[in-house]
């Protein structure tokens, strides 16, 4: 569907970009290359457009873009967003962008002169596959068409190439899905780095741009708190994601090295939360205003590390805001140092003349300042002279580093026992602070697991020297919204410091009911890298905060084009050769954990198991709370010759539909629950960030394994019931029925709930083998599927952390038992075609992406699995929705409305298979 | 706001007590304290300091009333230039802080004390490893103890660490160099060593000696001087004495402890470190 439209986006990108370009025309023009990359991530059209505006950027000059919009034609109009886009943007990387879409290459070079249209399309068809993740609501559509286009022999070649290219952004995900994840958040990159835009945008323009094309955008404007505390409006389209936004902002300050930092809004509940680049701003501010701030989200550990001034800066802005708000606690002598740094950085030398004493009495160096602490600082600065602002920015970030509290992010929450207690999330894991007191420490090499399930946060410890079985740690949220932050951050921080790409969630998660969140920006090694490659003169930034104002209508100088670009090209292609090795290290491991790790997989998933169904009371006080679950599968499978125009073959559509319905209050959240399973930086790639520890190495093992396991039971007990359908689908569907009737009974019974959960279901485990190279064929065929009719053996694994008396605390406690009644109904349409094709011979799996999109109470799952056997390759696609509501629900409906919308997406393919699982839900809950 | 830790200006000490050998607390029955022996030894400790270290050296007169106060460690807790006074957990000991605070003062650190009347904390269960504190949870600190603490050092993180069969967190571990934390062998100081670099984002070296009493050591930075070291004497634990020696670049310095320890006194128990900076 959307292949062929991609195509032919290019025209239609054209005219949409003028609209854009036109509603861009904020005062900040240099932001706008961001906002293409943002508008990828809108909805299809919206996203198209962004892109289709870059495009249309590189042709008018760069420079052309610092000048006003208007005065360009529309298509020049898009220019400004454009712009910046193509300063970033090498040519380096614009050729390798084309190289790997083969035509696109001239598109790549476009960005400077070249008429992007042209080339946009050409990349298109290959593009697409990647690009098409990024709009939620058209995903599904996006990913069909994706799925259409790598089944074409050549767009394998391209997704390789594009592949490759993601990684060198530093995105550096392998699988299509997160290609187009990642497309969208290269697109941001891509402002900066050209080449990685490139590909994105013109696979996201050639996918989205004919929806676009009729659309009026609608303008929002987007108020921005800087760190210096000026205001930063712009105006986005309504759909747009976060990513475009932020680029914008970034594009304004005129910071590269901008991977630090983020934008946060205040929600409903007045809670602090991220945006996320890659969903709609819209949808995640939901009624809030468009107000967000402009902040250091990752603490760099040695901000000497920085490459740029102005970066160093903008953290000294944001420490001294966490300083002067008591966030950041330190004693009298440290906050007069900070503060005569910080005088020195913004007003110089001491100067008797101009500087008495109440020259500082209009800044804040302290929540509680006193006479007696300006005059320290007084006195301080005058010992400062001669220091330059930057070294006095130096300076004050190297004794600010050391402070205990430096990037902690701290979350309220109560140990099992409810006393009050604080998560510090830092750059080396997760801190437990007692009131001020430091009671326990998680290294991120200990977390082999992280998960939440209602208002509970968990994190599964690797087992000590003398322990035999993982431990799990809980910790009650003040709600579910908590739980869900807290549990986002550690995935970010983990990701950001510790690995050396972003994991890709398509590959570890085969059919996941809980988020699929994952960080998809850069990880400090890779935006390190990357900005050692800048090459620009220091950009001319003012300091003085009286000057905020002023500072902030000017504009930072524009930055050097042609030198950044160069540089970005070679960071990313350095980045590249890197990744994707790691990337293929993964998939193998996986697959190799898979077959030896059942033991641990049952154990994770029993573990996943228990935090869905079970629920464990850390805190609780039982609420009764009955759950409404229905899941509708449906399996696409389309099996089309290689290179040969692709005849129809039956296409397997599973849609899940499943609906949970929560008495609790915790049933407007989106996910329920979501596990994220630890890797260690070793599997993701780079031997550097391996620890000392030989333990690692089986960490890495064990991890793997447990990733996918685990993921999958993150859907956990209602997840897990629809997820085994999908695998059975592939297979077979019998074992299906079992396991689902196994579930339901299975729910409770063992007494160490809290870790031991219900059995395991084979199925779950197994969705991970079709990332391996293993083709899913024989992985469904394999007896794993009777795990699931065992009796809910429970294997259970004490909670115990002996090693410090201060996680006794923080100890789940197993000896009650939820209560928890499940009813699940599971109701299998299948066609009579079906599996017989696929499943007996093992087939090359040649491709695989899952594809993500949510919105409030629709969760649409969407799998991609190419395979190549014998002569045929076969594209499988399977489709989970998770619908999420009250009980108004039809649910004939949303299933009948699933089977129309898979038909009418994939015509030339069948439905093989729908299963609908509905499951209803009494349990004793806890909130 | 951290100088080079180790680097001190100012030592305050206190004399020996008559009474240290019939009514100081203890803990063990190591025999009878030989007062003399004891006083001639705190004499030789006071020398070191002031004559071999050039430190100035405060030395605050006995009390018969206060037959531990020779052991100011436990009075005070001093980082930079802020000073904690203490609340010891013994009650008997609870003036020791007065003369304490009186010291501190006239030198012109800024003091912060412990009001809380459920607070308890004794110097001897506090670690400074120049990183961060580690407080020892014992018989004579409890939680609110160092939940004051890290208040009135804010910089720094501080975690704490259950002490078993020991007085005092320091009773078989102190630093012996920047990073370097002397540990003793037993289960017990293992096992809390262990739970220190647990909770520590700093990966720290250790130097396990034989002897759990031998860890407790003295380190100083001095200019001129560099690394110091004052340890145990070969007399006492000549195990743990050949460990020391391994520390080439450290100036080594033995220092008899044989009578003191009789009262659960140890090397660092005897002196409160200062470093009057030019900040």
């Amino acid at each position: 569907m959307t292949t062929e439209v991609g195509s032919e986006t290019d025209v239609k990108k054209e005219p949409e970009k003028v609209p854009e370009a036109q509603h861009q025309t904020d005062p900040v023009q240099t932001d706008q290359p961001d906002k293409p990359a943002d508008s990828d991530a809108q909805p299809v059209a919206s996203a198209a457009q962004p892109e289709e505006s870059r495009s249309a950027e590189p042709e008018s000059p760069q420079e052309e873009s610092s000048s006003p919009d208007p005065s360009s034609p529309p298509a020049t109009g898009g220019q400004k967003k454009e712009k910046g886009i193509s300063r970033f943007l090498p040519p380096w990387l614009k050729r390798q962008k084309s190289q790997s879409q083969d035509q696109a290459s001239e598109s790549a070079e476009q960005p400077q002169s070249l008429s992007p249209k042209e080339e946009e399309e050409e990349s298109e068809p290959k593009a697409q596959p990647d690009g098409a993740g990024a709009a939620p609501n058209t995903e599904k559509t996006e990913e069909e068409k994706e799925e259409k286009q790598e089944s074409r022999p050549e767009e394998v070649q391209l997704e390789e190439n594009e592949k490759e290219e993601e990684k060198s952004v530093g995105s550096a995900d392998t699988q299509p899905v997160r290609e187009e994840k990642e497309a969208e958040s290269e697109v941001k990159e891509r402002k900066e780095e050209k080449k990685e835009e490139e590909q994105v945008i013109q696979q996201e323009t050639s996918v989205l741009s004919p929806l676009r094309l009729n659309k009026k955008m609608k303008m929002v404007v987007c108020h921005v708190t800087l760190l210096d505390g000026s205001q930063f409006s712009c105006e986005v389209e309504k759909r747009a994601k976060g990513q475009y936004l932020f680029f914008e902002v970034c594009e304004h300050l005129n910071l590269i090295e901008k991977d630090y930092f983020g934008l946060s809004f205040k929600d409903n509940a007045e809670q602090r939360c991220w945006l996320d680049p890659t969903k709609e701003i819209k949808r995640q501010i939901r009624n809030s205003q468009w107000q967000f701030a402009f902040s250091v989200k990752f603490y760099p550990p040695d901000p000497s590390q920085l490459t740029e001034d102005i970066t160093r800066y903008l953290l000294c802005l944001q420490l001294r805001q966490d300083i002067a708000s008591g966030r950041l606690p330190c004693s009298f002598v440290t906050h007069a140092l900070l503060g005569s740094y910080s005088l020195q950085a913004e007003l110089g030398d001491y100067d008797p003349e101009e500087h008495r004493l109440d020259y500082i009495s209009d800044l804040q160096f302290a929540p509680n300042q006193t006479k007696e602490l300006e005059e320290k600082v007084v006195e301080l600065h005058k010992s400062h002279r001669g220091m330059t602002p930057a070294q006095a920015d130096a300076q004050f970030l190297e004794n600010a580093k050391k402070l205990s509290m430096y990037g902690v992010d701290l979350h309220h929450a109560k140990d099992s026992e409810g006393v009050d207690i604080m998560l510090g999330v830092c750059a080396n894991g997760l801190l437990i602070y007692k009131d001020r007191l430091r009671i326990n420490r998680f290294a991120w090499p200990k977390i082999l697991k992280i998960s939440y399930k209602r208002s509970n946060f968990y994190i599964k410890i690797r087992p000590g020297e003398a322990e035999q079985f993982e431990s799990t740690v809980g910790f009650k949220l003040p709600n579910h919204r908590a739980a869900k932050r807290v549990w986002k951050v550690c995935v970010e921080h983990h990701t950001f410091f510790r690995l050396m790409s972003p994991e890709n969630p398509t590959k570890s998660k085969f059919l996941t009911l809980g988020s699929k969140f994952r960080y998809s920006g850069r990880t400090q090694a890779q935006t390190r890298q990357a900005s050692s490659l800048i090459d620009r003169p220091a950009p001319y930034f003012q300091r003085t905060s009286s000057k905020r104002i002023s500072r902030s209508l000017d504009g930072a100088p524009m930055v050097n084009v042609s030198d950044y670009s160069h540089a970005v090209d070679s960071a990313l292609t350095a980045g590249a050769g890197e990744n994707g090795p790691a990337l293929d290290l993964n998939s193998d491991s996986k697959s190799k954990l898979r077959v030896q790790g059942e033991n641990i997989y049952v154990r994770h998933s029993n573990l996943m198991l228990e935090s869905t169904e079970v629920k464990p009371e850390v805190n609780g006080q039982p609420e009764f709370i009955e759950v409404v679950e229905e899941t509708v599968v449906i399996e696409e499978v389309i099996k089309a010759k290689p290179r040969s125009p692709a005849p129809e073959t039956p296409v397997t559509v599973e849609t899940e539909v499943k609906e949970d319905r929560s008495l609790s209050s915790d049933s407007e959240s989106e996910e329920e629950e979501a596990e994220y399973h630890a890797q260690t930086p070793s599997a993701s790639i780079s031997v550097q960030q391996i620890e000392e520890e030989p333990e690692e190495e089986q960490e890495l093992i064990q991890q793997a394994p447990p990733s996918v396991v685990e993921l999958q039971p993150i859907t956990e007990a209602e997840p897990a019931d629809s997820a085994p359908s999908a695998e059975e689908e592939q297979a077979t569907a019998q074992p299906e029925e079992e396991e689902c009737t196994d579930k339901d009974d299975a729910p409770n019974g063992h007494a160490p709930a809290a870790e031991a959960p219900p059995p395991l279901r084979a199925v779950e485990e197994e969705p991970p083998v079709v990332n391996g190279s293993v083709s899913r064929v024989e992985a469904e065929l394999l007896p794993q599927v009777i795990c699931c009719s065992e009796p809910p053996v429970v294997k259970t694994e004490m909670v115990t952390i002996s090693d410090t008396f201060a996680a006794q605390k923080t100890e789940i406690s197993t000896k009650e038992v939820p209560i928890v009644h499940t009813e699940t109904k599971t109701i299998t349409y299948e066609a009579a075609q079906l599996d017989g094709n696929g499943d007996g011979e093992p087939g090359v799996l040649m491709t695989a992406q899952t594809i993500t999109s949510e919105s409030l109470c629709t969760t649409t799952t969407t799998h991609i699995t190419k395979t190549l056997k014998g002569g045929l390759s076969e594209t499988r696609i399977e489709k989970r929705i998770v619908i999420t509501g009250d009980s108004d629900i039809d649910h004939d409906q949303a299933l009948a409305q699933a089977i129309k919308e898979a038909k009418e997406q994939h015509p030339d393919m069948s439905v093989t298979r729908v299963v609908v699982h509905k499951e209803t839900e009494l349990a004793e809950d806890e909130d | 706001m951290m100088s080079a830790f180790g680097r001190f200006t100012h030592a305050v000490v206190r004399a020996v007590p008559r009474s240290l050998a019939t009514e100081a607390l203890r803990t063990g029955s190591l025999g009878e304290l030989d007062l003399p022996r004891a006083q001639q030894e705190h004499e030789l400790y006071v020398s070191v300091l002031k004559q071999r270290l050039g430190l100035e050296v405060l030395e605050l007169p006995a009390d018969e009333a206060l037959p531990d106060c020779v052991f100011v460690e436990d009075a005070a807790v001093v980082c930079g230039d802020t000073a904690l006074i203490t609340r010891p957990g013994a009650e008997s000991r609870r003036n020791e802080t007065v003369a304490m605070k009186d010291a501190l003062t006239k030198l012109g650190l800024n003091i912060v004390e412990m009001t809380d009347e459920s607070a308890t904390l004794d110097g001897g269960d506090v670690l400074f490893t120049g990183r961060e504190f580690f407080v020892g949870l014992s018989k004579r600190t409890n939680q609110r103890g160092a939940e004051i603490l890290a208040d009135a050092f804010k910089d720094y993180a501080v975690s704490m660490v259950p002490v078993q069969g020991y007085l005092h967190l320091k009773s078989f571990c102190s630093m012996a160099g920047p990073d370097l934390i002397a540990i003793g062998s037993s289960e017990a100081a293992q096992k809390a060593l262990k739970i220190m670099q647990q909770m520590s984002d700093h990966k720290y070296d250790k130097l396990t000696v034989p002897d759990d009493l031998a860890a407790n050591c003295i380190y100083m930075n001095l200019p001129g001087k560099g690394d110091v070291l004052l340890h145990c004497t070969p007399e006492e634990f000549p195990e743990s004495v050949k460990v020391f020696e391994k520390l080439k670049d450290h100036m080594l310095i033995p220092v008899s402890n044989h009578e003191k320890v009789k009262v659960d006194g140890a090397l660092t128990c005897c002196s409160v470190l200062v470093c009057k900076s030019s900040v």
